[in-house]
């Protein structure tokens, strides 16, 4: 059974979505009362009487009533959602209404429009991440700033001023809107980034990161369950992310250390994410939109079917570089491309690749440029070069993890 | 055996949905081992903090005066001990002091 603390953050999501459908956008604060109140008062219930048989239904039935005794008291002191007023005037149209946003598919919906409102181009791109995990995936200020390693108080900010671009809005976003493949693109973006953190987060607590990849796929999920915008790149993005989070469990030691690809035990892979990351890679295949979560995806995908590193078909992974580059060029791509190089070709040619990389110096404080020298000063048998790059990359290691990471690396050269 | 009722006043709201589940569990594991102790007799109800008071010859109603909302008396369990002094061990047990609540123990009057 799922445990009760995705239960509270997966109703969260949904709850606020049915409430901002009746209280409005610029009642937000209105709805998360309402869902906080909610979850205090199932675990004052819960924890004397156990854990009900249904506790989602539990909880969307106790957070209903919760909404309709608002709405008893607050309709005439309130402004709501105009469209609704006259509704919710009455008592018993007030209920059957309250009753209608509560429906599974309705909220399902629901849910969609929150992902599309909150990635308004108003808002900034890591703003739009933080208000997805808040408002979609039910994760407090303090979580979100402990798995993003940042100040409360800056993620507080960020995500006080997305709320007020909403409230100014006043409208969820409409799925039949002309705009909707600029933000179906957005909200693709923020999936990924939100994978990605929990996949390369720096917080250290690997329960923590493994949820917020858990979260991306539950909501790249809600994607595919609507034809509007289970589009070939939604494949593709749900495809990359079942193909990596399979590898999850492999990345890391019991000690919470890195565990680099080739040293991986590829046994703890899990086969059925990889089987449907694979059904995700072919839904992907048609029309003629290439994307990068497609190229990233073919990438993933060759890693996650390869039986160790020699038999990896890394020609075909530079290939598919090649290709990312021409979509969206960045220095982290063209160094991912020199490692595959180097794999290929041997690690001369992949120092030479680094060498050349474009715009090189944006990489400055990225760990892993040093960090792929030193692998590759290492495979040529020059190891105190090898050495020095490590110990480079330590000293830029963005936290604990990679730092004992890169260390270990250094060590090895050393000896 | 003697009975006792524990009446749980205050503690504090869970800060995050990890936090409530904590919480949850913690009052789960304890009250379990009461009962594989044999000291369950109810594991009893959670109570709403409104309410209204009765009082006095007139019969007034008025809404529930609580002294102070960390007062309130948010739910009982009826359990089973040989002596007040081993019921108050037992309730040292519960998680509720983690939260800035506590738990009054009262024996069952029975003769």
């Amino acid at each position: 059974m799922e445990r009760s603390e995705q239960l509270f953050r997966h109703e969260s999501g949904r709850i606020v979505a049915a409430l901002t459908r009746i209280f409005g956008l610029d009642n937000l604060a209105l709805a998360e009362d309402v869902v906080q109140d909610t979850f205090c008062r199932a675990i004052e219930v819960w924890k004397l009487r156990g854990v009900p048989e249904n506790p989602s239904a539990w909880l969307m039935k106790a957070a209903k009533n919760r909404a309709i005794d608002l709405l008893r008291r607050e309709r005439t002191a309130r402004r709501l959602v105009p469209e609704l007023e006259r509704l919710l005037e009455s008592e018993w149209t007030m209920v059957a209404t309250v009753n209608e946003f509560f429906r599974a598919e309705t909220i399902k919906d629901d849910q969609l429009r929150m992902m599309f409102t909150c990635c308004d181009p108003q808002i900034s791109e890591e703003a739009q991440v933080a208000l997805t995990l808040n408002l979609l995936a039910g994760f407090t200020v303090g979580e979100i700033a402990s798995s993003f390693l940042s100040k409360r108080a800056t993620i507080e900010k960020r995500i006080e001023r997305a709320k007020k671009v909403l409230a100014a809005n006043k409208r969820l976003f409409d799925l039949s809107d002309n705009d909707l493949p600029v933000r179906l693109s957005a909200v693709h973006r923020t999936l990924y980034l939100l994978f990605n953190e929990g996949y390369h987060s720096a917080s250290k607590e690997s329960a923590m990161r493994a949820e917020l990849c858990r979260e991306a796929m539950r909501l790249a999920a809600l994607l595919l369950d609507n034809p509007r915008v289970s589009t070939p790149a939604t494949y593709a993005l749900c495809a990359l992310m079942w193909l990596h989070a399979a590898r999850l469990r492999a990345r890391m030691n019991a000690g919470g250390d890195l565990i680099s690809l080739s040293d991986q035990d590829r046994s703890l892979w899990d086969a059925r994410l990889i089987a449907k990351g694979n059904e995700f890679l072919e839904l992907s295949a048609s029309g003629s939109e290439l994307s990068e979560y497609h190229i990233e995806a073919a990438i993933a995908w060759i890693h996650a079917t390869a039986a160790s590193t020699q038999d990896t078909d890394w020609a075909r992974i530079v290939w598919l570089y090649d290709r990312l580059m021409d979509i969206l060029p960045s220095p982290v791509v063209a160094l991912n491309r020199a490692i595959a190089v180097a794999q290929a070709d041997g690690p001369e040619r992949g120092i030479e690749e680094i060498h050349a990389i474009e715009h090189r110096e944006r990489l400055g404080s990225y760990p892993f440029l040093p960090a792929a020298l030193g692998e590759l000063e290492l495979r040529s048998g020059r190891l105190e070069l090898a050495r020095q790059h490590f110990e480079e990359a330590a000293a830029l290691a963005r936290n604990p993890t990679e730092r004992r990471f890169l260390e270990q690396r250094a060590y090895a050269a050393s000896r | 055996m003697s009975e006792f009722v524990f009446l749980y006043r205050g503690g504090g709201r869970p800060e995050s949905p990890a936090d409530g589940e904590k919480i949850m569990k913690k009052w789960g594991d304890w009250l379990q081992e009461l009962a594989n102790k044999g000291h369950m007799k109810d594991r009893g109800q959670p109570l709403e903090p409104e309410g209204k008071v009765v009082r006095g010859k007139q019969r007034a109603i008025i809404d529930g005066p609580y002294p102070e909302t960390k007062d309130i008396v948010g739910g009982y369990t009826l359990i089973e001990a040989k002596d007040l002094a081993q019921a108050a061990e037992l309730a040292g047990g519960c998680p509720i002091f983690e939260y800035d609540g506590l738990v009054e123990v009262r024996p069952v009057m029975k003769m």
